[in-house]
């Protein structure tokens, strides 16, 4: 099954290839990665999408949590939550797909980010299935380029994890 | 007070209470070298002949003190020959605290001379380990580093430094408390909840089974182990790394278990209703076959690390905690009239593993003409009266160590059981040496396995460190041989050793004492004689070619389908 898991770690050099030198020495594999610094600075946050039996999901949990500057693992698909991803296509356009190519652009409320008389760069925001259902119906256009950042999530509702808190408890 | 990088690193150590490390110079740690001369009535150095000897040196005291063990390197080929050590200890999480020398922070990443990726290398084979760009860091780092290796599941953890950060010069405190680091608090005690769970766990079992690992003997658990098994009657099976943690002479004890186990004890483990792991960790040479380990039982299990818990094998009451911790907890419910009155009778327990033991599977034949090697272990184990510190290789002889020198006492057994190193013992025992100069060490070896770092002979002499090697000298590799006389129809690929020095002579070059053994009247004799010189010696036992460790749990198969002799 897939899941979501969100590490708040120190933002140190090396942290992201233990991380990643953890899930390769263990077989476990990484569908998704993002990291970035997160509140002061002093911590990032890996988000990874990763399959597996309860039985692995359980093994990484705790692995990525016996890291050292790992401060604290959760599993995001064990609740309610918001995903998304945002992707980055590239379309050559000629005088016919270009109405076609902006149509499509605002049916998936996405943006046109750079434009030529040859092509469109769209930014587009959602989900998994609305960024794969988004670049189906852009390729027979002529898509040039893409590229995707892999998910970011967080657990709804008013609790986060402790250590990016910003307001008060 | 300003120091240099290279005063730091000394005053740090001497702060931490650390008297003793091994090591071997370079050019990248001279200014520490530097210092430690300058305080070596302080801290006493040991030279190895090789960095590999200089890590199994440092683990080997510290599997005997229970203290952090210590040691140095130059970058580079200093660093790469350190590695063998490190994963010896991070698999049997041994607590080492490894200074590494570096290039100058300018030229890392430029392939500078005897420049390597340290912290990169070493990243699979530490608890931890740290890179320090800047002196202002480095006494921090170093306390961190020592204390994450000794605490929660100990560990070698590896400290980086380059060159020119041990010159640059920064403040330095004095301080003796503990550092706090917000992503590193190992859990000490066990869930209460769970512990009484355990406790009326331990009441209904009719076929329990305490399955005891290295974790007991980390730990310093052995007197609440026994505490508890006494009060509860159960049986202790150990696993190689937690021999000594229970003894071996008391009549609960049913022996190792495992692939060279006893037939009562994977017995007791195939049969029972409850198995209680003690900081073991269901180890592929402990379970064999894992559908068919433990199949009729309700597992429990301590460990104060939660990834050994469930990974293997599923566990029923899982208890992340310290394992002296979370027994004296236990203890505290177990050893009460309330309990004592609820409990099952276990003498229909002890009549089934009471008739599994009279297989004496332990068994074997002692000729006239030809010395077993079990035999050498039994007239070892009787001349130090039991009392040894034994380090061993890795292979027949150490599983013949593990079955036939009983241990009644924890820290006397140093063994490579996770990453099985060849080359181990030898080194190790200098280290046990080193921390227990009274002491009787002993290193069981292999005509094969001391060769693998037959060099530390020399650092024995220089320190008149009077180590005992018994070498079992069969000609061959003789773990390899039985598994290719067993599984590859005696097919012996290279497992035999057709060049092995003169041993007796090989002693002699190094000024140490060499005794050879062919007879079996001998043995005693030999052995006396060896152990009463105050010095080094060797002591070359030529033992029956072709003898095997049994019993054996074929890989693959089920605890409960040993060959039996």
């Amino acid at each position: 099954m897939r899941h979501i898991i969100s590490a708040l770690v120190e933002n140190e050099a090396g942290v992201l290839s233990r991380v990643v030198g953890l899930f390769s020495a263990r077989g476990f594999n990484i569908e998704t990665l993002t990291v970035a610094p997160v509140g002061d600075g002093a911590t990032s946050r890996i988000t990874l999408v990763t399959r597996g039996e309860d039985a692995i999901i359980e093994q990484i949990l705790k692995q990525l949590n016996k890291l050292v500057p790992v401060i604290q693992v959760a599993d995001l698909t064990e609740g309610p939550h918001v995903e998304r991803e945002l992707m980055l296509v590239k379309v050559a356009t000629d005088k016919e797909t270009r109405a076609e190519v902006l149509r499509l652009a605002d049916i998936f409320r996405s943006r046109i980010v750079d434009a030529t008389p040859t092509s469109f760069m769209i930014e587009v925001t959602g989900d998994s299935g609305k960024l794969d259902a988004c670049l189906a119906l852009l390729t027979p256009l002529g898509v040039t380029e893409m590229v995707r950042t892999g998910h970011v999530a967080l657990a709804r509702g008013e609790k986060g994890m402790s250590n990016t808190r910003t307001t008060h408890h | 007070m300003k120091m240099t990088g290279a005063q730091i690193v000394i005053q740090t150590l001497l702060d931490l209470g650390v008297d003793t490390m091994f090591g071997y110079p370079g050019g990248t740690v001279l200014y520490i070298y530097d210092e430690l001369y300058k305080n070596k009535h302080k801290i006493h150095h040991y030279l190895t002949r090789h960095e590999q000897g200089a890590l199994h040196a440092a683990d080997g005291y510290a599997r005997v003190t229970g203290k952090v063990g210590v040691a140095i390197v130059t970058s580079g080929p200093g660093a790469t020959n350190a590695v063998t050590g490190l994963a010896t200890a991070h698999m049997d999480s041994i607590p080492i605290l490894c200074i590494s020398g570096q290039v100058p922070v300018a030229l890392i990443g430029n392939d500078a001379f005897q420049e390597a990726d340290t912290v990169g290398i070493t990243r699979s084979c530490t608890k931890h380990n740290y890179l320090v760009r800047d002196v202002n860091d480095l006494a921090r780092v170093l306390r961190e580093a020592y204390y994450i290796a000794h605490s929660g599941r100990p560990g070698p953890v590896l400290v980086d430094i380059p060159k020119d950060v041990t010159v640059a010069e920064a403040e330095y405190v004095h301080t003796t408390t503990e550092p706090k680091i917000r992503s590193y608090k190992p859990t000490l005690t066990g869930h209460i909840g769970q512990i009484r769970r355990g406790a009326r766990m331990f009441q209904q079992a009719k076929k329990p089974v305490l399955y005891v690992g290295g974790g007991a003997v980390t730990a310093n658990a052995h007197r609440e182990l026994f505490r508890m098994a006494d009060a509860l009657g159960f049986p202790v099976t150990n696993t190689l790394m937690g021999l000594g943690s229970f003894p071996a002479s008391d009549p609960r004890f049913i022996g190792m278990l495992g692939m060279h186990g006893t037939y009562e004890a994977n017995m007791a483990v195939s049969h029972c209703d409850l198995l209680i792991a003690v900081g073991a960790r269901f180890d592929d040479r402990v379970t064999g076959k894992l559908s068919a380990f433990a199949p009729h039982a309700t597992i429990m299990h301590i460990d104060v690390d939660p990834t050994s818990i469930s990974k293997n094998v599923k566990v029923d009451l899982p208890i992340v905690g310290d394992v002296r911790h979370v027994l004296a907890q236990f203890n505290e419910q177990v050893l009460t009239p309330e309990f004592a009155s609820g409990k099952q009778d276990l003498t229909p327990w002890w009549e089934e593993i009471n008739s599994w033991r009279q297989r004496d599977c332990l068994r074997y034949a002692q000729s006239s003409d030809r010395i077993e090697p079990q035999y050498v272990i039994q007239c070892l184990h009787a001349v130090t009266k039991g009392e040894a510190i034994i380090a061993t290789d890795v292979g027949q002889h150490q599983m013949w160590a593990a079955q036939f020198y009983g241990f009644d006492t924890p820290r006397r057994w140093l063994t490579s059981g996770g990453l099985g190193t060849m080359g181990y013992g030898l080194p190790a025992a200098m280290g046990a040496q080193v921390a227990k100069p009274d002491a009787q060490v002993v290193v069981i070896t292999g005509e094969g396995s001391i060769q693998m770092n037959i060099q530390e002979f020399a650092t024995c002499l220089q320190y008149r460190l009077p180590v005992k090697v018994v070498i079992m000298n069969n000609g061959y590799l003789g773990m390899v041989r039985q598994w290719q006389e067993f599984f590859y129809q005696r097919r012996y690929a290279e497992s035999n050793m057709e060049v092995t020095p003169d041993f007796v002579k090989l002693a002699e070059a190094y000024g140490a004492l060499g005794l050879r053994c062919e007879r079996v009247a001998d043995v005693t004799a030999t052995l006396e004689k060896g152990l009463a010189h105050p010095g080094t010696v060797i002591m070359d036992f030529i033992v029956n070619r072709e003898a095997n460790v049994y019993p054996m749990v074929p890989a693959g198969a089920g605890l409960n389908e040993m060959i039996l002799i």
